[in-house]
Parts: structure tokens; C-alpha cells; sequence
């Protein structure tokens, strides 16, 4: 008998007695906390991101090649990694030089790149969580992980929820998700939370409206 | 479990030791109190908790009730996504198939990502012993490696380090690992993190092989979830070519929107955080994104005799989020070494004799670990009822009975330690079923109560040294009763 026959004969014969369960899940749980305008949705995961020591920039589709390329020459880059698929009006107005997100780099040569700039799936409110799904304008998962400088361009209220369970049913489970919620942190050292660890240790969102966010 | 643990002391003798250090106190008492005020106001910002928290272990239940069931489902779709699933029976077998997996790939070291279950087989020591390197990258469990020292918290394994402990062990050892730590390290808990990037970058940028648990696996996705916070995990999940991910059979939930109810009940309960800062989730292999390679190890090692018990298969339910450390009055006098497991606390003193047994004087030491305050099943986010699971283990351990081990049914013979508690409740059942004499022994006992002793003499002696025997009231109750009428007539 091997292995897998061995383990699932122990766990029919542990439940041979178990009483049948045949109750669905009470999911009485809420689907959102709390009433907001998409107004206030938006402004809670500005708030949420920077309470968790992410940087929370605002503008609208014209201004954001200018933040970009403000946010590279603040930072001092001298190189930038692109995703495939990532809108090329975003890096109209910055000069500093690209480097493709490429299958065969090394994570080495990804070292020395300095930011990287992407796109994201979904941002979800209350807990102030981006999330990454590898489309083609978010990259390979390692471009945003061995930079120690992410830039992240969220559409609102588009790409924006308010709350996880609203986050998990836009998301793809056969695509390899990345959930960030502020640059790394480590709670290791008597339990205290300090920001920058492995990840990025400088995370900046910059939420991109549609030029009347504000109103709505 | 991990041959670390073997022969370690009575939970009694270990924790009279770890009292006695006062330092290990004070950083335990800092780091508890620090995380409890914050996992509370945690909480208190979902109003849904109850429901989230009942949910949760519905979820549980109901996935460990059909457990046959979604192993074979997790295993279809995994291998339809890519992925290679391994089944391991006991602890040596899924140590095998890692080193042989490893070996097939012709390198000689691991990166690893925190992991209990890994912890819980010895798999480091099992590979070190076959010539392999793994490398912790967990803050924490690198302190621990670099300290040569055993973890002491499920969360935190270097709890009971203080910053000062963890600079002079840094600046000491690493440079016998790799990359020195910089010249005039301080105690800031940011330059410490700050060596940590340092010194494990190295390890991560030529990894080939990463080493894995995972908190979550979904049947129906064949998708594995892993939160952490410090970008460790994603570096060994992505950047090698090859990924191996130990995991015990019980993290399996059932659907995608399952996981909407334990990404919000555990970050808030383990490190008190709305959400950890890193989430990753992957579905066997995606192409030209992270590892080629990647096999599943799923591990029994006690969990289908745990869940044979009907009272203490809820401790399956667990999502090792150590909220039940964090408010554990004993464990924050004791420490997590006393426990004499990876898992300490609450949740150890009965996860640890179950998948364990009770054989070893630890294992049967374990379920007395605690004062039965309660303050364990408050928190805990999927309701285990720990004060329960521990009364059914003691009574297991005093009376013996019939248990499962590694598939079998087998009986226990009661614990010889236990002859005076058994001898002392036969004479009380005969005693209270004999009613004329349990009289004559009352009033007996009434009159001569000017010369009762204040402590127990013999084996009794340990019980009354730290409590007070009670008075024996002046009259027996029943007499009282009858000489009043019940109290009607006023008279004391």
C-alpha cells in the first residue's frame, strides 16, 4: 500500500463515526464594513495604504507621466523596470532608462535595477492591499519584489473595492497573485512592527482618476 | 516529530527553569502585551468578528469532515496546474522525499520560508545530514538558526530575544553563514532588519531551490496561499527554480471564497495587522513566471490520528496564528521552550500530545500546561475550544483508553503517575454510594477537625504546597440541614 492509499484509508476510517455534516456555511459575515460613496471608498485606501507606510500620491491620466517621472528623479533611478504590457504614455515624460522585464534575467541583474513602475489588479479599501496578477502591464512577480522601489498605478475608482471578499471574487485563482499592503515589514523583533525588510522598502501608490473623483 | 524535541523534560521541571530567568520574563511579558492591545483594537475594527470567527470554523469542520474527499480534489487540480503531489505518512517519510527531491536537482542548498510543518519533521536537520544547506530567511527563524537556538513562539520563534540579544548574535554569527553584519551594528530594530536584507540577499539572488509550507491550499483551485510579512517568502517562491512546499493536510479549505474569511481573521489575529504585507498565492506553475518545478508534500504525521478523536480533532481546525501565546498566562511566564515542541502555548499543549502521543513524560505533561482560564478559546479565531480538548487529554492520560496511532486503534494503560488521584477518587465513589458511612465519616471528620493537618502528608505533599487544604465545616451539611429544617428556622 502505498503512501496516499495509507493516508486517505486513516482518514476514512477516523471518520467512520463522525456525525454527517450536512448544513451549508452560515456566512453571515459581512461582504463590506460599513455604507461609503465611492468618494470615501477611495479615500480609505489612500488612507489604509499610508497608515501601513506606503506613499499615497493622486493625480489624473494627463498628470500621471509627470508624477512618474517626478517620483524616478526624487528617487534618484538610473534605471527603471517595464512590464510588457504597460501603457507607454506612462513613462512619456521621463527619461530614465528602461529595462524590459525579460524571462531570462537573472535575479542578480534585476539587483541592480533601481525602480520598477506597474499597473495592479484590484486595490481593496479596508485593508489598503494592492494586488498583482502578472497581467502583462504588472510583470513577472520578481520585478516587483527585488527593486527596492515600486511605483504602482491604481485606476480609481475603476480597479478599487472595499472589501477582501470583494477582492477575491474580481481576482483569477489559476493566475500567481501577489497581495501588498505597504513596503515589507518585519514584526519579528518583540513583536513591534518595523518597515523594509526583503521586499521593496519603498512603496508608492499613485491613484490615477478619471478627473472627477473628488465630486462623486 | 523533530528529534530536537526528544527527552526533554516534564513541562513542570522546564517551565520551573524558564521562570527563573528574568530576562526571558521581561521580553516575554513586553512582546505579549505589546501584540495583545493591538490584536484587541484589531478585532474591535470588523464588526463581523463573531461571524467571520463562526464561519471560519464551519469552513474547518466542515472540510475536515470530507477530508478524503478534498485531498483526492487538491491533488487533481494541482497536477492539472503543474504541480507534482507527494503524500508522506509520518515525519521520516516526507524528510525522504525532500532530501531525494533536492538531490535530484544536483544543488547542495535551500532557501527556506518560515514553515511549522517543516519545523515540525526536523527537515533541516534530515537535510544537513545528507550534506544540504537550507537557509531560514524569516527574521525570526534567523535569529533562531543563527543562534543555534530552538523557536519559542509559532509567529515569532525568537520572542523570548530581546534587540540587544539579537545584535550580539548577529554580530557574532554572521559571518560564519555568509555575509558579516556591518561594522557597529546597533539594537535599532531597523538596522538589525537592515543586516538581515544584507546578509540573506546573497542567498536568495543564487537560490535554485526554495522550501515552503503554506498557511491555505484550495481543494477546488489546487491554488497554495502563503502570508508573511517581510518579502522573505516571496523571494523563495519565486526566484528559485525549483519549488518544494511541505503541508499538513489539514490546511486545506475548500473554495476561493473560502480564503475571504481567513485573509481577514488571521493577519488581525497573529500580528494584529488588517492585512500582512505580503500575500502570496500560486496554482502549480505559471510559465516564465517563478519556478519551473514544483512539488506538493502532503503531510500526515499525526493529523488522521488527531482527527480519529472526535473531542480533540478540533485542534485541526487551527491556522497557527499564536493569539492563544499571546494572552496564555502560563505561556508568558513559561516560554515556548518548556512546551518541548515547535507548537508552545495553548494550542501546542494540545496539538503536540495528539500528534505526538502521550507516550514521552513531555507529551503526558502537556495537557496540565495550563489553568484552564479560557482566555485561549476568547481569541482564537476558528473557536477551538482549548480548555475543553485540554480536560479530555488529562482525562486520557489519567484513565488511559482507546486512541488511533499512526492508523491504529490501539488502548492506553492509565499513567502510573496518577495512582494517588486514582486511589483517592475510588474511595470518594465508594464513599458517596455507601451513604452511613460517608455520615460516620463526616461527623468523625467534624470532631476531630482541631487536629487536622494544614499540609498533606506522602504523595499529597506536592498538592499542598502551594494551596490550602479547605476547613472541615464544624457540623456536616446534612446534619446541619435536618437540625434547621433547611435553614427555615434561622438558626445557624
Amino acid at each position: 500500500m502505498n503512501s496516499r492509499e495509507r493516508i486517505l484509508g486513516r482518514v476514512r476510517r477516523a471518520l467512520a463515526d463522525a456525525p454527517a455534516d450536512e448544513a451549508p456555511i452560515a456566512r453571515d459575515y459581512l461582504r463590506e464594513h460599513g455604507r461609503r460613496t465611492v468618494a470615501e471608498t477611495v479615500e480609505l485606501l489612500a488612507e489604509n495604504l499610508a497608515d501601513y507606510r506606503a506613499v499615497v500620491h493622486r493625480t489624473d491620466i494627463e498628470g500621471l507621466p509627470g508624477v512618474i517621472a517626478g517620483l524616478l528623479e526624487k528617487r534618484g533611478a538610473s534605471s527603471v523596470l517595464v512590464p510588457p504590457g504597460l501603457d507607454e504614455e506612462w513613462l512619456a515624460a521621463t527619461g530614465v532608462p528602461r529595462v524590459a522585464d525579460r524571462a531570462d534575467s537573472t535575479p542578480g541583474e534585476l539587483d541592480r535595477v533601481d525602480s520598477v513602475v506597474t499597473a495592479c489588479a484590484v486595490a481593496i479599501a479596508e485593508t489598503g492591499t494592492i494586488v498583482l496578477d502578472g497581467s502583462p502591464d504588472q510583470g513577472r512577480r520578481r520585478i516587483t519584489l527585488v527593486p527596492d522601489h515600486h511605483i504602482c498605478v491604481v485606476r480609481v475608482p475603476g480597479q478599487v473595492v472595499s472589501s477582501v471578499p470583494q477582492g477575491l471574487e474580481r481576482l483569477d485563482p489559476a493566475r500567481p497573485l501577489t497581495w501588498i499592503s505597504g513596503p515589507s515589514a518585519t514584526s519579528d523583533i518583540e513583536l513591534d512592527r518595523v518597515e523594509g525588510v526583503h521586499g521593496p522598502r519603498t512603496l508608492e501608490v499613485v491613484l490615477v482618476g478619471q478627473g472627477r473623483i473628488e465630486s462623486t | 516529530m523533530s528529534g530536537t524535541y526528544l527527552g526533554m523534560p516534564a513541562f513542570p521541571v522546564a517551565a520551573r527553569e524558564a521562570v527563573g530567568n528574568t530576562t526571558l520574563r521581561g521580553n516575554l511579558r513586553h512582546a505579549t502585551h505589546t501584540i495583545r492591545a493591538k490584536r484587541a483594537k484589531a478585532v474591535t475594527e470588523v464588526s463581523d468578528w463573531a461571524e467571520l470567527r463562526e464561519a471560519g470554523k464551519q469552513i474547518k469542520d466542515h472540510t475536515l469532515r470530507h477530508l478524503d474527499h478534498y485531498l483526492e480534489q487538491l491533488e487533481e487540480s494541482v497536477t492539472a496546474a503543474g504541480g507534482i503531489v507527494h503524500w508522506a505518512a509520518d515525519a521520516a517519510e516526507a524528510n525522504e522525499i525532500v532530501t531525494q527531491l533536492v538531490k535530484m536537482t544536483g544543488e547542495r542548498e535551500v532557501v527556506k520560508v518560515k514553515s511549522m510543518a517543516t519545523q515540525e519533521i526536523g527537515l533541516n536537520e534530515a537535510l544537513e545530514a545528507e550534506g544540504i544547506h537550507a537557509y531560514e530567511t524569516d527574521l525570526a527563524e534567523l535569529i533562531v538558526q543563527l543562534g543555534k537556538d530552538r523557536p519559542s513562539h509559532i509567529l515569532v520563534p525568537a520572542i523570548h530575544r530581546n534587540r540587544g540579544e539579537i545584535r550580539d548574535i548577529f554580530a557574532r554569527e554572521m559571518s560564519e553563514w555568509g555575509r558579516p553584519a556591518p561594522e557597529g551594528l546597533t539594537d535599532t530594530p531597523a538596522e538589525l532588519a537592515e543586516a538581515a536584507r544584507l546578509h540573506l540577499r546573497e542567498k536568495f539572488l543564487r537560490a535554485k531551490v526554495g522550501i515552503s509550507g503554506a498557511n491555505f491550499m484550495v481543494a477546488e483551485t489546487g491554488t497554495l496561499v502563503v502570508v508573511e510579512s517581510e518579502g522573505n517568502g516571496r523571494m523563495c517562491l519565486t526566484l528559485p527554480e525549483t519549488l518544494i512546499s511541505v503541508v499538513g493536510i489539514e490546511k486545506i479549505v475548500p473554495t476561493w471564497q473560502d480564503l475571504e474569511v481567513f485573509l481577514q481573521t488571521l493577519p488581525r489575529s497573529s500580528t494584529a495587522e488588517r492585512m500582512n504585507p505580503y500575500t502570496s498565492t500560486w496554482t502549480g506553475t505559471t510559465d516564465q513566471d517563478g519556478p519551473g518545478t514544483f512539488h506538493l508534500v502532503l503531510l500526515d504525521n499525526g493529523r488522521t490520528d488527531t482527527l480519529a478523536d472526535e473531542v480533540g480533532r478540533q485542534a485541526l481546525r487551527c491556522i497557527r496564528c499564536s493569539a492563544c501565546l499571546n494572552v496564555c498566562p502560563v505561556y508568558e511566564r513559561a516560554g515556548g521552550h518548556a512546551y518541548g515542541s515547535v507548537y508552545p502555548g495553548p494550542i501546542g499543549a494540545i496539538l503536540s500530545p495528539q500528534l505526538r502521543g502521550t507516550g514521552s513524560e513531555i507529551d503526558a505533561s502537556l495537557p496540565y500546561a495550563s489553568s484552564l482560564c479560557g482566555a485561549c478559546y476568547e481569541v482564537c479565531p476558528v473557536a477551538i475550544d482549548i480548555p475543553e480538548v485540554l480536560v479530555h487529554l488529562r482525562e486520557r492520560v489519567v484513565q488511559g483508553g482507546e486512541v488511533t496511532r499512526e492508523g491504529n486503534k490501539v488502548v492506553l494503560r492509565p499513567a502510573k503517575g496518577h495512582a494517588a488521584e486514582r486511589a483517592a477518587m475510588r474511595a470518594a465513589r465508594w464513599a458517596f454510594t455507601h451513604p452511613g458511612a460517608l455520615r460516620t465519616g463526616q461527623r468523625a471528620a467534624s470532631r476531630s477537625r482541631r487536629f487536622h493537618p494544614r499540609t498533606l502528608p506522602g504523595p499529597g505533599r506536592a498538592w499542598s504546597a502551594t494551596r490550602e487544604l479547605p476547613p472541615v465545616p464544624a457540623e456536616p451539611f446534612r446534619d446541619w440541614w435536618q437540625r434547621t429544617h433547611g435553614g427555615k428556622d434561622g438558626d445557624r
